[in-house]
């Protein structure tokens, strides 16, 4: 097991030099190098000032040596100002005025050019609010999406199991900008019961009334996908043979779903719930431009619109390394759940 | 300022608008019920209410997008001034007709946008899916039946795209700077090689020792193939028929780039478990090439789940291109898809509710039709 681990840990690592490598290719286009030029000095700067500015904030020099500044193996050269004096890149950073080793590997995330600030100052605060969000979705999209599994799978083929069903098969049909929609007419606009934006909540805190939608919104676009999941394993638990000896030997159906079949028909729904994670960070960006919420995605579609460098990388790797812990955890959840694998 | 229809009066006229895709879909679905005995699987799925519904949902789209033209009472980009942010069932009173929908903020009718919104929809998503499927079958099938290195490669690369969260991905590749670079142009001059190299492997491994054959059918391959090559890719079709805009190729790339590797993942799946069995062992003894046993043994093997793959993924593929739309990528700002009409009323939905519902309502019924088909072709594909 140990060695599993260690040898997907390496995996986890040369995936996430790989797409550092093409986001970093990708934002150090020409066309994307002068955008954030622009962003950063005038609409209106002649082309041989804008190449001064790339030229003098280093943005000129070799790829692999800036990637691997960015990484932190190559020295960061400070930027010189017109009088020759080395100075910070961004007046709004604190990036070092000497020649240093400060790159991700020394924790250094690099200097982000839309909010002006270091990209730490930023990123933690965008994590923590979308952590928020994410514990709040998961809260009531596990139980509800378990729920509705369990009771269609407990007996097939019932009307109760094809009317659950469907309604898995509809959440799955609506995408979170549908729903959010949906949801914000109903419950926003005509009956007036909730707030139709999460924008309150990043400064005053969660409330109820600004924090159902969003939850609600991304919590539909997923339960049907673990409930049917769920709905697949229970029906395959319910034709074991063990079932059937419960049932011969007299429990009642209740006890016999619960004690018996529950246990094992929800391995693989939490293996599913785990490789949701993916979705939910595509889910956590619609919803969060959808309702104003000050969160991760929020930011990465802010950064994105303005090819701020630094701050897409750091937004890769974080995005990354979630994904890809997820399904290590995943993988190794589901080999201590199920003693068939954890035998071998 | 303008009348208005009643409510009624508007449930009429949208029926009345729409009447080419009721007769399409009355002679259609009452020919596929009456032989529905002769239609193989297809029609199996009239033996199911839930078969039923998803094939109707998807006709009625399909027909949509087909007639587009005679049902839209408007041009789906004009603005008639006087229209802006109108209610469902306004009257213009330039040319009288009704706008049945209402008007949106920049005064066009909701109800024409809509509907020419399903030809784009319907005309990308099938196409994209259809070319993920090539290059997701093209790499799985060696991957899954010599495993090895190379699938320890191409299952990297597949990871690698997979482990991307796809908003981001495509804020990086569908942007307007991207197109002066020559990136979507290079992927996909890749991409869409694939699908003759399919065919062009279908062909020869079959036909090896048939050489008159095989010269026809690999000559049309290379013929079509690289006229529609030409026409996707270099912008350079000689009878001026396939063309396809920078900024739809760039969108077209970037959907094949992202679902792929999904493809991948379940043929290479689907062949290492089918690659056991007793009829690929004996065409092995025979001495088939391993291309061979790939095409003609394994894959119609497997054509069950990938059909069922195919119907999701298409529906999958709409829900991206809602999604692209919906962050104002690639698509232009007027273009009348879904995804952008979203995008555009959402921002006023305090004001207007109206033009938010119809891309909404068109959305999630051609999503929701397909993952009904692709459910009702699993569940038949279950009982054989």
């Amino acid at each position: 097991m140990l060695g599993f681990i260690v040898k997907r840990l390496g995996v986890m690592a040369l995936t996430m030099v790989c797409l550092t490598l093409v986001v970093f290719f990708l934002v150090n286009l020409d066309p994307n190098l002068r955008r954030l030029a622009i962003s950063q000095l005038d609409m209106r700067t002649p082309d041989a000032q804008i190449e001064s500015w790339l030229e003098r904030n280093g943005y000129r020099e070799p790829f692999l040596i800036r990637y691997g500044q960015w990484l932190g193996v190559v020295q960061k050269q400070p930027a010189v100002n017109e009088d020759g004096q080395a100075v910070s890149r961004f007046a709004f950073c604190s990036e070092p005025t000497e020649p240093s080793y400060s790159g991700i590997l020394q924790g250094q995330w690099g200097c982000s050019t839309t909010f002006r600030t270091n990209v730490e100052n930023r990123l933690f605060p965008g994590l923590a609010a979308t952590g928020k969000l994410m514990f709040w979705v998961m809260v009531t999209m596990v139980p509800v999406a378990l729920i509705m599994g369990i009771f269609a799978g407990m007996r097939e083929g019932t009307r109760t199991d094809r009317t659950l069903s469907v309604a898995a098969i509809t959440t799955t049909a609506t995408p979170e900008y549908v729903s959010g929609v949906i949801f914000t007419v109903i419950f926003a606009s005509w009956l007036g019961w909730l707030n139709g934006s999460a924008a309150s909540a990043t400064a005053q805190g969660i409330t109820f009334s600004n924090f159902t939608l969003p939850v609600m919104t991304m919590a539909i676009y997923g339960i049907g996908y673990i409930a049917r999941m769920t709905r697949a394993s229970m029906v395959e638990v319910m034709t074991q043979q063990y079932i059937r000896t419960a049932r011969l030997k007299g429990l009642s159906f209740s006890t016999v779903v619960v004690k018996h079949a529950l246990r094992n028909a929800l391995i693989a729904p939490f293996t599913v719930i785990m490789l949701q994670f993916p979705w939910l960070l595509t889910g956590v960006v619609i919803v969060e431009v959808m309702f104003r919420y000050q969160g991760f995605g929020f930011m990465l579609v802010e950064a994105a619109g303005n090819n701020d460098i630094d701050m897409l990388l750091a937004a890769s790797l974080v995005s990354v390394f979630v994904v890809l812990s997820t399904q290590l955890i995943s993988d190794v959840g589901y080999a201590y759940l199920n003693p068939r694998i954890r035998v071998q | 300022m303008y009348e208005f229809l009643t409510v009624p009066q508007i449930i009429t006229g949208i029926l009345w608008q729409l009447l080419p895709v009721w007769i399409a879909l009355a002679v259609v679905l009452s020919l596929s019920f009456f032989f529905r005995r002769s239609l193989g699987l297809y029609g199996e799925l009239f033996g199911s209410g839930v078969g039923i519904a998803g094939v109707t949902l998807c006709y009625f789209w399909l027909f949509t997008a087909l007639f587009a033209s005679l049902i839209a009472p408007f041009n789906p980009l004009a603005q008639v001034l006087i229209m802006k942010d109108s209610l469902p069932g306004a009257i213009d009173p330039e040319s009288g007709r009704a706008f049945l929908l209402g008007g949106d903020r920049l005064a066009r009718d909701i109800f024409s946008r809509t509907v020419y919104g399903s030809q784009i929809v319907l005309l990308i998503a099938p196409a994209a899916t259809g070319f993920a499927l090539m290059v997701g079958t093209t790499l799985g099938l060696p991957a899954g039946y010599y495993g090895g290195r190379i699938d320890s490669i191409l299952s990297f690369l597949a990871n690698l795209v997979l482990a991307f969260p796809v908003i981001l991905l495509f804020y990086l590749l569908v942007t307007p700077g991207i197109m002066e670079t020559p990136i979507p142009y290079a992927m996909a001059g890749v991409f869409f090689l694939f699908p003759i190299i399919f065919f062009a492997t279908l062909f020869y491994t079959r036909n090896k020792h048939r050489p008159g054959l095989l010269a026809i059918q690999l000559g049309l391959t290379v013929l079509i193939g690289g006229w529609i090559y030409a026409g996707l890719v270099f912008n350079a079709d000689p009878f001026g028929i396939i063309a396809i805009r920078p900024n739809e190729l760039n969108i077209f790339v970037a959907v094949v780039f992202a679902s792929s590797p999904g493809v991948f993942r379940i043929v290479r799946g689907l062949v290492m478990d089918i690659k056991t069995r007793d009829y690929v062992a004996a065409a092995q003894t025979r001495g088939e090439t391993p291309w061979y046993i790939m095409l003609w043994e394994v894959l119609p093997n497997a054509r069950g789940p990938l059909i069922v793959d195919a119907c999701l993924r298409i529906g999958y593929t709409t829900i991206l291109l809602g999604t692209l739309g919906y962050f104002g990528l690639g698509l232009s700002p007027e273009s009348p898809d879904w995804g952008t009409a979203i995008k555009d009323a959402s921002r006023l939905l305090r004001a207007f509710v109206h033009p938010a519902l119809p891309p909404v309502i068109a959305l999630m019924s051609f999503v929701l039709g397909l993952n009904l088909l692709a459910d009702a072709l699993r569940e038949q594909s279950l009982k054989d």
